[in-house]
């Protein structure tokens, strides 16, 4: 398979995917008066800043609240509100689990959670203000769709997308500028359908959210030095997952990668293993997250870095699978 | 039917599905049932043959675990037919043992403590942000007031001005472990929900008349949300079951069963409005 240059775009022009939410939401609130966002004092991280200045009737601030912020958020969408509830992915999904399992899942109120500087964002500040949970709790609970876009034009087009369905969602993303992945024109963005960012034949990196553009670098970095051709996805969507994309790279590539901003229990990764094994691909297969340990102090980048979420550092895993 | 014979029929209903199904919240189910009955056949504008009109209005229960007496007035008012109740409980009905939008007129999902005031103050906050004038009504239990996120959604009722949102307290004084008083006193509750922000009144949660009274004086106070406090006995009208912590979800024998369906077939007291 050949190897599809791409052409990365300069860090100058990369933009964080929260603040591409919020721009989006501007758009569609301008269009749609029943557009409504729910903050629990989260307007600064979540950019809603102009969001709030612009449209004040359809924003509601609750304080710092994160399991009132969800049932108030449940109750406002039960009328036919489009209610995104916008907080901090560590406190929406820890704090107000059981508003998120039982008034948004289970009674099937069609709010979109929106779980802001997800992952390790907030680096240093540290595991209070980390998710990496988020994945693995959500996962277990039925009726919620899971999105971890990986770029602008990602988070675009899933929070244009899910403002139009009336069911449950789950958006998280982080406040670091991504370049965009450059393949906007070519591949479109389908809720539950994985985007094929490279092809090749040795190995496929599945990555989601803001390891996606990691793992993109890692591939042109095995083309170059080691002759060892990659397919990189970007897995945007968690649940449910595309499981024909998964069966075709099985079937092409020799051994498979995962990458998550998210604990190495209960991502994307196991979802992948699980799905592997049940359908007897028992292909050489690893899995990059954040281990089970205190998370390092450090950026978002230096913890990246420091558990091999990396060019380096996949290039590195990728080699060891495929014992190159 | 008058009320007050209205609410021995509900008792005898709920009792009958208890006994049928082997399992129930006996207690809570009794000491509510009279804020049902006002609520259902003399205040909320609801209707079977058009149950998800948008301006209708409408009654979340948080305390979820008394839904024996929300799915008998339910079936009474036409939402479905009555014997589906013979199900409750059973495998693959959808009549489980907490409410559930399965059900026709069910509002939402509980059962969860601590729920139904935020939800119930999202949808009325909903209908003031559409201009329009549905009232949203929500029971709470007296044990259920210890989860925070009641008073946190009590913050927000009352920082949007909610006087279309009117929380029930059914202050039976019992709950699982012991009185309400013992495991986590809330008194003086009234104080509380009043520095919250909100109108409150007492009222004798049986006396049909009091509810009457109170709800048609909706909102006690313009731009706050409303609570009315109910003095409820848990276990009300059967003797043996009144304020016996064993009844929250004791299920009676067949002995017992009839007993109480004895007592509540007897003529009405004089005081009770025939």
């Amino acid at each position: 398979m050949g190897n599809e240059m791409i052409d990365v775009p300069l860090a100058g022009t990369a933009i964080a995917n929260q603040e591409v939410f919020a721009e989006t939401l501007q758009s569609l609130a301008a269009l749609d008066k029943q557009v409504v966002v729910v903050t629990s004092d989260s307007r600064g991280s979540g950019k809603l800043v102009p969001f709030g200045k612009k449209y004040p009737a359809q924003i509601v601030e609750v304080g710092i609240a994160e399991q009132n912020l969800v049932g108030m958020a449940a109750g406002l969408a039960s009328t036919g509100k489009k209610v995104f509830a916008v907080s901090p992915a560590c406190f929406l999904t820890a704090r107000a689990l059981e508003q998120i399992k039982n008034d948004v899942a289970y009674s099937n109120n069609p709010v979109k959670l929106v779980g802001i500087s997800a992952g390790v964002s907030y680096g240093a500040l540290g595991s209070t203000h980390h998710s990496l949970h988020d994945f693995a709790v959500l996962r277990a609970i039925h009726n919620i769709t899971i999105i971890a876009p990986a770029d602008g034009f990602e988070t675009a087009q899933a929070v244009k997308q899910v403002a139009a369905l009336s069911q449950p969602f789950y958006l998280r993303f982080g406040k670091k500028p991504m370049p965009l992945l450059d393949i906007e024109d070519t591949i479109p963005f389908e809720i539950g359908k994985g985007r094929v960012v490279r092809e090749g034949d040795d190995i496929a990196l599945i990555a989601t959210g803001e390891t996606v553009y990691p793992a993109l670098q890692a591939a042109h970095k095995l083309a170059s030095e080691y002759n060892v051709e990659a397919t990189v996805i970007s897995m945007h969507t968690i649940k449910p997952l595309d499981e024909e994309l998964l069966a075709q790279v099985a079937q092409k590539c020799k051994a498979i990668l995962t990458v998550e901003e998210h604990s190495v229990y209960g991502g994307l990764g196991e979802a992948c293993a699980a799905w592997l094994l049940k359908n007897r691909y028992h292909k050489a297969f690893d899995l990059m997250g954040i281990p089970d340990e205190y998370t390092v102090t450090g950026s978002q980048t230096e913890i990246f870095n420091h558990y091999g979420i990396s060019e380096e550092g996949i290039a590195h895993r990728a080699l060891a699978l495929l014992r190159v | 039917m008058n009320l007050e014979l209205k609410s021995r029929e509900y008792r005898r209903k709920i009792l009958k599905y208890i006994l049928k199904a082997k399992a129930g919240h006996t207690g809570g189910s009794l000491s509510c049932i009279d804020i049902l009955n006002v609520l259902y056949n003399e205040v909320l504008n609801v209707n079977p043959a058009n149950a998800d009109a948008f301006d209708r209005d409408r009654y979340i229960q948080s305390k979820g675990h008394c839904v024996e007496a929300l799915y008998v007035v339910l079936a009474d008012k036409g939402f479905f037919p009555e014997s589906d109740l013979e199900t409750l409980c059973q495998y693959q009905s959808h009549y489980i043992g907490h409410p559930t939008r399965k059900i026709k007129g069910v509002e939402q999902n509980t059962g969860a403590l601590g729920h139904g005031l935020p939800i119930s103050a999202g949808v009325a906050l909903a209908a003031k942000m559409d201009s329009l004038s549905y009232r949203v009504f929500t029971l709470l239990g007296d044990g259920e007031l210890p989860e925070g996120s009641n008073w946190e959604a009590a913050l927000s009722a009352a920082h949007y001005k909610l006087d279309n949102l009117c929380a029930i307290v059914d202050l039976n004084g019992l709950q699982i472990t012991a009185p309400t008083t013992e495991v986590c006193n809330t008194e003086p509750l009234d104080k509380k929900f009043e520095s919250f922000g909100w109108a409150v009144r007492h009222v004798d949660g049986h006396d049909i008349e009091a509810l009457r009274a109170a709800f048609g004086a909706l909102p006690f106070e313009k731009e706050k949300p409303s609570v009315i406090i109910a003095h409820t006995v848990k276990g009300k009208g059967v003797s043996f079951m009144e304020n016996e912590l064993k009844w929250h979800h004791g299920v009676p024998t067949e002995a017992q069963y009839k007993l109480a369906m004895a007592e509540l077939e007897s003529p009405l007291a004089p005081e009770g409005g025939i």
